[in-house]
């Protein structure tokens, strides 16, 4: 009887944090997009459909020869944790960065750059390009920053526009720089400069997973520490929410607003810098945006803007890719499906603050009490 | 005579606090119906429920006799009951007329039709005399006329029952005096009122009825005729309160701030706000800036505590000349600022209340240690600021701010800033919005603070305060100091000619 009581206490304290609440709204974006991926495959092809939702729900367990699609699940959700955690980063203070791609194009450039042509770092290879590729990124970020902290240019408009000049930009340095003509792309990187696997390719043998996972959990905890435990994210976070207020308490805001940006930018440079030294993947000289940067926008959506969300909504998104893979050896849907779902619960994310609503009426009526959303901010 | 609205045992519960408990108001048709509780008490959330912002977990509404359910605005609208909010919600950039017809446009084709509202807003103007300019910006006009749009708001839908949360707060006494006679008119014609106020003798001038809460109990409902401010003051606070102030005659000491021929130019206007300001606030003594709002007293506190740069004069404090630092180091030599607006400046409503408490001192030692803060340490400190000026709220420390009611984010203001312990408190209408019983601490509080040897610098609106507390009064008018008095000697009626501008006499 006591443990009873003792247990809808329990419920109705968890009902009543607010992280509750838009933990549900996640997850409840999440179920509407695999049931419209469902009913798309019913549609289409009623007698596979549920063997298909089953590889797409247990696709990084596909092929668990050795972990192997665990392997790749992973590497492929690191480049998108790291977008997710730009877009996240900045978002928490306020700023929107649709400029992700840009960041991560010039990132990815300069690693490159350095992974073609300073093989004599020997070990430290590797290493020096990927803070490459985060300096680059963070000066490019840090642009949208200065002309927002000094003329007022709102950062979605300069960041949109600078991802189009850092496209043009990289290809043509591409061309005139590290230019493998014969198969008309970049070159690739020396093999000092790719991310080692550690004994991560015992673990995950045939896969490509590598170590950007460590790196990618590293800034994880660390832009989780900057904006949770720390005077500066506080500062942050207080220019973002109200800026006459930051000022009032004697904060720059013009320094936080070019620093957060820059913070952004930098990880988004990682980014790129992981999802290019590797073998088998080269910078083209196609123009085309990199999906990545607005992929990151969804997941940070998804992950509620806070680090430790963006990483699982990550590894989700790297499942569902792994899953859509797997979709076509098993059954006969095209990988598609996967973009569909992937859609879905992107725009179910964005509708997130009206799924909080409806989750946090349900729970008021059924505790029969007001019940608060948070308002983006210290949740999880 | 029948109600037009019946509440009846209402409770609402948000987590942590029973924001109503059990409370009952009815409303008499064409009566004004004060509705009086301290910070906290839950008037605004009674309302909010009234007007469908949220649901009650108990109780029932009756609108005419009719039992219905107000799910929302929409709803509490198509039921005639128009509200205007404590803190009004209006689109800055967006003219008087398209703010009027917003959610409630009159279309053609699917385009805008706005010359019938036009013409409409115009004539319920002039049949109010609300004076509104239906072309005007909502930027462009003052506090007061904003307040009006929101009245013509409900008007022009028709809203036979008017609710006012606090919308005297905010205004000069002349604009109070206005909206009085406005709301007046509104009673002779037909429709009926409720209105919020922390301020006995606006009751006492127009309320009809007076119900009173405590703590979100319902406590009585009074005639305001047969029941005198003392005795609606105890019901209010459940103990005695003595309106007077108890002070002994100030002992100045040393200059603390010294403010020499400031001038301030506004940049976008072009306009010269502040005109060749000299003063001095000495240790131990309260100067207050009396005015009316708008003649150049929020620019020249702007000018002093940094918020906005001086385009001549000098800010000597302790007599070191800091113009030209910058607002974090002119607040570490030692200056205490309580804003004039709290949600603009003095708050981040996104927070915790124990954020907010160390909004100006984060990176002192006490609360950090290389960049790392000590949350402990912050847990205490809101404890105890919570504690000594008893700032009330559902979750204590963790209560987002946004979520506070009115005067209890002022009081958290005001602790932040007097426990800061400066050698100068700068208090720019430090009661604005707070009750009676929470207006006799803060007073005490500002006496205390100078008989510890602070200085305070008072910027005040409300005349009674003016007289009450301050040992030196300085009258702003159009950016310049036109009078000094001692409040022992002048008379509000003579303030009010200075403030008016109708007598002027020489700087110092
Ligand atoms: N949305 C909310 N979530 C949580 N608590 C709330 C919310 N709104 C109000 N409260 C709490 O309910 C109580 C009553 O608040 P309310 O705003 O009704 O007070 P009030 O009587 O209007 O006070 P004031 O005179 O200061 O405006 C307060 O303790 C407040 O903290
Ligand atoms: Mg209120």
């Amino acid at each position: 009887m006591k443990l009873k009581t003792l247990g809808s206490q329990i419920v109705k304290k968890v009902a009543e944090r607010p992280s509750t609440i838009s933990v549900s709204a996640s997850v409840l974006a999440i179920i509407a997009g695999l049931f419209v991926g469902f009913i798309v495959m019913l549609i289409i092809n009623p007698g596979q459909a549920f063997a298909g939702l089953r590889s797409i729900l247990f696709g990084p367990f596909s092929d668990m020869e050795g972990g192997r699609s665990l392997g790749n699940t992973i590497y492929y959700a690191v480049p998108i944790i790291l977008t997710g955690l730009s877009v996240a980063f900045a978002f928490r203070t306020g700023l929107f960065n649709i400029g992700a791609t840009g960041q991560l194009t010039i990132g990815a450039f300069v690693a490159v750059y350095i992974g073609v042509n300073w093989a004599f770092l020997g070990p430290l290879h590797w290493i020096v390009a990927v803070l490459g590729g985060m300096l680059a990124g963070a000066f490019w970020g840090s642009i949208p920053g200065i002309l927002k902290a000094y003329r007022n240019v709102h950062e979605v408009v300069s960041s949109i526009m600078l991802n189009y000049i850092a496209m043009y930009t990289v290809t043509m340095l591409i061309k005139q720089t590290i230019f493998n003509a014969t198969s008309a792309r970049a070159l690739a990187p020396e093999t000092t400069a790719r991310l080692p696997q550690w004994f991560l390719g015992d673990v995950f043998p045939r896969s490509s997973i590598n170590i950007g996972i460590f790196i990618a959990m590293i800034l994880v905890v660390i832009t989780h520490i900057i904006l949770n435990k720390t005077t500066f994210g506080y500062e942050l976070k207080s220019v973002g929410f109200n800026r006459d207020a930051s000022q009032y308490a004697g904060m720059s805001e013009k320094r936080n607003i070019i620093l957060a940006m820059a913070i952004s930018g930098g990880i988004a440079g990682v980014a790129g810098a992981v999802m290019f030294l590797v073998t088998g993947r080269f910078m083209s000289i196609e123009n085309h945006l990199m999906a990545e940067g607005f992929t990151g926008i969804a997941i940070s959506l998804l992950g509620l803007s806070s680090p430790i969300g963006v990483f699982l909504a990550g590894l989700f998104y790297g499942a569902l890719e792994i899953g859509g893979f797997y979709l076509q050896r098993t059954t006969n849907f095209v990988p598609q499906i996967i973009e569909i779902i992937i859609a879905v619960i992107i725009y179910f994310s964005a509708l997130s603050l009206f799924l909080q609503k409806f989750v946090a009426n349900f729970l008021s009526k059924r505790l029969k009490k007001e019940v608060q959303i948070s308002e983006g901010s210290d949740v999880l | 005579m029948a109600f037009v609205i019946e509440m009846l045992n209402i409770t609402k519960e948000f987590p942590g606090i029973k924001a109503n408990d059990d409370v009952t108001l009815q409303l008499k048709q064409g009566e004004i119906h004060a509705l009086l509780g301290e910070n906290g008490a839950g008037k605004s959330t009674l309302m909010s429920v009234l007007f469908g912002l949220y649901q009650p977990e108990q109780g029932i509404i009756k609108v005419r006799d009719k039992e219905v359910v107000i799910k929302n605005p929409n709803d509490a609208n198509d039921l005639g009951i128009g509200m205007v909010h404590q803190h009004f919600k209006l689109v800055h950039n967006f003219t008087v007329t398209e703010n009027i017809v917003l959610g409630y446009e009159d279309t053609k084709k699917g385009f805008l039709q706005l010359d019938n509202a036009r013409k409409r807003i115009k004539e319920l103007s002039e049949q109010y005399k609300l004076r509104v300019d239906p072309d005007a910006l909502i930027e462009n006009i003052s506090v007061g006329q904003q307040q009006r749009v929101e009245i013509l708001k409900m008007l022009y839908r028709d809203s036979e029952i008017l609710i006012f949360d606090e919308p005297t707060a905010v205004l000069t006494p002349q604009e109070i005096q206005e909206l009085m006679k406005i709301m007046k008119r509104l009673v002779s014609e037909g429709k009926s009122i409720i209105l919020i106020t922390h301020k006995l003798n606006e009751i006492k001038a127009i309320a009809d009825r007076c119900t009173i809460l405590r703590k979100g109990k319902y406590i009585d409902t009074v005639e305001v005729k047969s029941t005198s401010n003392e005795v609606l003051a105890e019901k209010m606070v459940g103990r005695k309160i003595s309106f007077g102030v108890e002070k002994t005659p100030a002992k100045p000491k040393e200059t603390i701030l010294k403010v020499e021929e400031v001038s301030i130019t506004d940049y976008i206007t072009q306009k010269i706000v502040v005109k060749n300001v000299c003063f001095e606030v000495k240790r131990g003594e309260i100067l207050t800036i009396a005015g009316i709002e708008g003649n150049g007293q929020t620019e020249l506190i702007h000018g002093i505590t940094g918020l906005k740069p001086l385009t001549k004069g000098k800010v000597i404090l302790k007599e070191q000349d800091i113009t030209a630092l910058s607002i974090r180091q002119k607040s570490l030599s030692g200056i205490s600022h309580i804003p004039e607006d709290r949600q603009k400046h003095g708050l981040v409503l996104e927070y915790s209340l124990e954020n907010n408490l160390i909004l100006q001192n984060y990176f002192t030692t006490q609360f950090q240690n290389r960049g790392f803060f000590k949350f402990d340490n912050i847990r205490d400190h809101a404890e105890k600021l919570i504690e000594r000026f008893d700032i009330r709220s559902g979750k204590g420390p963790l209560s987002q701010v946004r979520s506070m009611s009115g005067g209890n984010q002022q009081k958290a203001i005001v602790g932040r800033e007097i426990d800061r312990n400066n050698d100068l408190l700068i208090a720019v209408q430090p009661t604005r919005g707070l009750d009676v019983g929470a207006i006799e601490f803060i007073h005490k509080q500002l006496i205390q603070e100078r008989d510890q040897g602070k200085a305070v610098l008072l910027i005040s609106l409300e005349l009674d305060e003016v007289m009450n507390l301050s040992d030196r009064i300085l009258v702003m008018y159009e950016g310049e100091i036109v009078g000094e008095f001692d409040p022992q000697k002048t008379t509000e009626n003579e303030l009010g000619l200075y403030m008016s501008g109708s007598k002027r006499g020489k700087q110092q």
